[in-house]
């Protein structure tokens, strides 16, 4: 476990590595310069130039920029954001934990609707069954910026129910603000993971294993807990467990959609504004993110199926 | 002796994509108790779905006629608690042991499940039990074997394990279905030899289904040939072996390699299996049988006694003896 461990955040560290060269080149190759947008345009006099490049290190060659950022980052300096003279490291703790409450919430609906939606198709009866498959294919029609419009119109302008923008104060106010960009973010993803949690119950009630318990005389209700969902329960988490991941990169458009002031909205808006060192930044943070929340997979796959052995897969 | 097990007329139709098809036609079969019952044919002659019908493990849809009694209880209108006390008298031993056992679950686990389940018997006296049991199966370190997982037995280990979780449920009846076809031969041999063993010892009804008449001769007391999902002899095993009364018993006893001798080729069976529902009306294995004459075409054979044995041929009689002569080539 501890071998494995480690091998994972050798992992971990080589992938940012190569994320961090890739999210530095891109913008380093990406039209338009800093100054050019810190002063707007208007004509400069050459030593306020020089300073500026001095100061922001313009003038170095690539990867000697390249090194001083990591050295940086690595020492928890994500830099300055040239319009706003502020440091990235603040800009980005101002807006991170709304994103991760969004995330959160989104993936708690996840597992609980797409997975419960999808046991009770695979168990139920065939109109049930028939029901989620409709609500299934409804809801995996609706991207998160279609969903979101949808969901302000109905829950927020004609109900009333809930906030269509903004981030509230205070746990209850902000959990009521981010129920909607919540759905609008599970919606597709949901969808998915019913029908895959479907197949997946479905499948392992055709396994031979469940016959042997079902010979033995154990109360259906066993069978289903303890061999049935305990073994679909592998594909389960492969599939949640990416829909979760990619919910990191999905949030901006929901957070952008219902005005919220998270990282994702941030990052769009600071693209905009050639807002070089703050995109960094938060690519650098959300890629971080990705990575985690795959390790954290690959645990939980390791613990739940025997036959794999951590690091390596077994047959 | 009497019936623990009494099938009659059982017929067993499945739902199929292209309607319902016809398994298993009129089988009859008894089982005293203590005795064990062999039950042998090809691929597709009915014989594991009329041990699926006896456990009631048949597919959703599937369509049974007939009767199945069970210590005097009508088999197939159990439902509920009353048909899973009926699944846990009558244990099974299926074919493939590593797609039978849960893959995730420890061995531990899926030998004491119905212990704890079914009879809350506490967990670490289940696991005394389930230790005891691979002792009596040839399991060495069985504390050990417990915590494996079962990916890391090898599959003659395996069947051990299953049969010692089979008989730790006492049950009465235990159903083998080609439980050593999955295994290399010396394997088999040795998981064959427990069986007999344990089950000898405990006086347990067995009905052991086999695609190998010998192996069913040397370890049951009766046997029951099918083919095309219809009992064509029952016998004495012993008897079966070297006196068979059916076309089919003969044929499937001369197809059987010679150790003792060498031979060009081995013998078949002319023709292939047929299953129930594409079975032609008449004799069902006329169309294989070297004996067949128009009249065997033209009518339903029936089971009839002969010699202490029961046989579906009208030639039955007539060609006593001559069966085994080299007669079809």
């Amino acid at each position: 476990m501890i071998a494995f461990l480690g091998k994972r955040m050798a992992m971990l560290l080589a992938t940012l590595l190569v994320a961090s060269f890739a999210i530095y080149g891109a913008l380093y190759l990406a039209p338009g310069s800093p100054i050019a947008a810190l002063t707007g345009g208007r004509s400069v006099p050459p030593e306020v130039l020089a300073q500026l490049e001095e100061r922001y290190h313009l003038n170095e060659p690539f990867l000697t920029r390249y090194w001083l950022w990591l050295s940086g980052v690595v020492r928890g300096d994500l830099g300055e954001s040239i319009p706003l003279r502020q440091d990235v490291s603040t800009i980005i703790g101002q807006r991170i934990g709304v994103t991760l409450q969004l995330v959160m919430l989104t993936a708690a609906i996840i597992i609980i609707v797409g997975v419960g939606l999808g046991i009770v198709g695979a168990l139920g009866r065939k109109s049930v069954d028939f029901g989620v498959l409709l609500a299934s294919t409804v809801s995996a029609a609706l991207p998160a910026f279609a969903a979101a419009v949808l969901l302000q119109f109905v829950f927020g302008v004609m109900l009333g129910w809930f906030p269509v923008l903004g981030t509230g104060d205070g746990f209850v106010d902000q959990l009521r603000h981010l129920t909607l960009p919540a759905l609008a973010l599970a919606a597709t993803s949901v969808a998915l993971v019913a029908r895959v949690t479907r197949t997946a119950v479905r499948d392992e009630l055709d396994k031979e294993h469940v016959q042997t318990a079902v010979s033995r005389g154990l109360p259906w209700r066993d069978v289903v807990r303890r061999h049935v969902l305990r073994n679909a329960a592998i594909p389960i988490t492969t599939v949640v467990g990416i829909t979760i991941a990619s919910l990191i990169a999905l949030a901006a458009v929901v957070e952008t959609a219902f005005g919220l002031n998270g990282l994702g909205a941030y990052l769009v808006q600071a693209a905009q504004n050639k807002d070089f060192a703050t995109v960094q930044g938060i690519s650098l943070v959300l890629v971080f993110a990705f990575v985690i929340t795959n390790v954290i997979i690959d645990i939980a796959y390791a613990i739940l199926d025997p036959r794999v052995t951590l690091g390596s897969r077994a047959q | 002796m009497s019936a623990l097990l009494e099938v009659r007329d059982l017929t067993v139709q499945l739902k199929m994509d292209s309607g319902m098809r016809e398994v298993i036609t009129g089988t009859s079969l008894t089982i005293a108790e203590g005795e064990a019952m062999g039950l042998v044919g090809e691929s597709g002659s009915g014989k594991s779905m009329t041990a699926k019908a006896i456990a009631r493990l048949l597919p959703d849809g599937a369509d049974v006629q007939g009767s199945v009694t069970f210590d005097g209880t009508d088999v197939l209108a159990l439902d509920g608690d009353a048909l899973r006390k009926h699944r846990a008298q009558v244990a099974v031993v299926f074919q493939d042991p590593r797609a039978h056992i849960n893959p995730v679950r420890r061995i531990e686990d899926f030998m004491t499940e119905s212990l704890r389940i079914l009879e809350s018997v506490s967990k670490p006296d289940a696991a005394k039990r389930a230790a005891a049991a691979l002792e009596e199966v040839g399991i060495d370190d069985p504390g050990k074997r417990l915590r494996q997982f079962p990916h890391e037995l090898s599959g003659g280990m395996l069947q051990r394990v299953m049969i010692a979780t089979a008989l730790l449920s006492e049950p009465r009846l235990l159903l083998a279905d080609e439980c050593t076809t999955a295994l290399d031969v010396t394997t088999q041999a040795e998981v064959m030899a427990i069986l007999d063993d344990l089950r000898r010892d405990r006086g347990l009804s067995m009905l052991f289904i086999t695609h190998d008449l010998e192996l069913a001769g040397a370890v049951c007391d009766r046997t029951c040939v099918m083919y095309a999902g219809q009992v064509v002899e029952t016998r004495a095993a012993s008897l079966l072996h070297g006196d068979p009364l059916h076309p089919y018993s003969a044929a499937l006893v001369q197809a059987r390699p010679d150790i003792s001798s060498t031979a060009e080729r081995l013998v078949a069976i002319p023709g292939r299996p047929v299953s129930a529902f594409e079975a032609p009306s008449g004799c069902r294995f006329a169309p294989r049988c070297p004996h067949a004459e128009d009249a065997c075409r033209a009518e339903e054979q029936v089971l009839t006694e002969l010699d202490g044995g029961r046989v579906r041929c009208r030639r039955a009689a007539e060609l006593r003896g001559r069966l085994l002569d080299g007669a079809h080539v």
